[in-house]
């Protein structure tokens, strides 16, 4: 399958790719790890006028500590993110994400920002930024802007990026205290999208009350899901097993499933349950509670 | 609109005039003649296109040729070296592991990263490593053991003998 023709520009700075942005608007397209949308542009979904590569832009590929605050570039390829020490220290939940995510071949290629900007939401980070809190930082003609994770997804394939804007970073804070986090998903496969996924972080006090809690849901919504109540469960107290059956319970119930090919409605609210259940028990024994 | 872009695919560069949608797996196939690299699903979901970009294992089908320019690429015809055949090679001839053989070349050009970054890989490694290629007739198991024995091979090692074991 042969993509519809376009332009292509390789732009080596940003300024270059923003002023490219500017003159093309809605026909350009950035092409990151493009294992999302060279396939879209092969089933002639995705016909832009122009492709703005950003491979060749420096600067956008880094994992570092600054200021209690961790930053990904957004051009961090999956198998970097992976493979990362300083992730494995703090977020061992993006070893878990990023396992699941496609193959070893096409991880050395797809982006942590291109999985975000691409606004799908049976893409696997999303879940995790939700439940990590994370910052979107989007750069245009007028400098950087910072998005809340829960400001970022709009509909399918829809994000809160402008025309003229570019993912350039994520910023993630890094908790205090006892801290798990976790994720998994349900796939029929290797590569296959989540027939349903749950991340989870939780930090807990000395006396084992939950002070901050993130769920977020992979797949079973048309955006990306954010399990307020059941986080609500979970806060302020100690985590009882009736707490945790509680959140599992609000999570299948907030959802908003289709049935597919990968199960029924029904099916994938259960299996959000047992996943939620399952992912609060990880996060905690690697919180230091068991 | 033409780009022009050089490539050096398996050592020797390349200068081509190419479509922007030209697909690296089609410049090599198609443009360079090298059609060990083979075009299984086009989805990158199979792995019978995997190369080496930059030394990285990829789907050649899921990346364009304009994006290889300036960079290397190694395809099967790459590997065999002075008139020997690479570990994997070998590993893959003693140990049955192919018998269509279409998915031969993108599990050799995978298996070459996963023992760049991982020398000594155990059986689980093996198959996660070979997660992203398929095979439909001969099974994995030779697969994974043409892999140990490439790996001892490059260790230095003796590889575990390849006579069958009757019980």
């Amino acid at each position: 399958m042969i993509a519809q023709s376009f332009n292509y520009e390789a732009p080596d700075t940003l300024a270059k790719a923003i002023a490219l942005l500017q003159k093309y608007g809605d026909e350009a397209k950035i092409l990151s790890g493009g294992h999302s949308l060279i396939p879209m542009m092969k089933l002639r979904f995705a016909t832009p006028e122009c492709l703005i590569d950003i491979n060749d832009i420096p600067g956008l590929s880094h994992i570092k500590e600054e200021g209690g605050v961790l930053k990904i570039g957004a051009l961090t390829r999956e198998a970097e993110v992976e493979h990362s020490d300083l992730l494995k220290k703090h977020f061992p939940i993006f070893g878990d994400v990023t396992k699941l995510i496609a193959d070893p071949q096409v991880r050395n290629r797809g982006t942590l920002g291109g999985n975000l900007a691409h606004g799908d939401a049976a893409n696997d980070h999303p879940a995790v930024m939700l439940a990590l809190n994370a910052t979107v930082i989007a750069t245009g003609p007028d400098g950087e802007r910072a998005i809340p994770i829960d400001e970022f997804f709009f509909g399918f394939y829809m994000t809160a990026l402008q025309p003229d804007e570019i993912l350039t970073e994520i910023q993630i804070p890094i908790p205090e205290g006892n801290t798990g986090n976790a994720y998994h998903k349900l796939e029929r496969k290797v590569g296959d999208y989540a027939t349903a996924g749950v991340a989870v972080q939780l930090t807990l006090d000395q006396s084992g009350n939950c002070t901050a809690a993130g769920i977020g849901l992979t797949n079973v919504n048309p955006t990306p899901l954010r399990a307020a109540r059941s986080e609500q469960a979970l806060l302020g107290k100690p985590i009882t097993e009736a707490s945790i059956a509680e959140a599992a319970q609000y999570a299948s119930e907030d959802c908003s499933p289709s049935s597919d090919l990968r199960g029924s409605e029904e099916y994938k609210r259960a299996m959000v349950a047992v996943l939620v259940k399952r992912m609060i028990h990880k996060a905690l024994e690697r919180a230091g509670v068991k | 609109m033409l780009k022009q872009i050089t490539v050096t695919v398996n050592g020797a560069q390349h200068t081509a005039e190419v479509e922007p949608r030209l697909l690296l797996v089609h410049l090599i196939r198609e443009v360079l003649n090298l059609t060990g690299t083979h075009i299984g699903c086009d989805t990158s979901s199979c792995g019978a296109c995997t190369i080496l970009l930059d030394g990285k294992s990829v789907k050649s089908c899921t990346i364009l040729a304009v994006q290889a320019n300036g960079k290397s690429v190694t395809t099967i015809e790459g590997m065999i070296q002075n008139g020997e055949l690479h570990p994997l090679q070998e590993g893959f001839k003693e140990n049955h592991a192919l018998q269509c053989g279409f998915c031969t070349p993108g599990m050799i050009m995978r298996a070459t990263e996963l023992l760049a970054n991982n020398p000594n890989p155990t059986e689980e490694e093996i198959r996660w490593g070979i997660s992203g290629n398929l095979c439909r007739c001969t099974g994995y198991n030779n697969i994974v053991k043409a892999i140990e024995y490439a790996g001892a091979k490059m260790r230095g090692e003796e590889p575990a003998s390849t006579e069958p074991q009757f019980v």
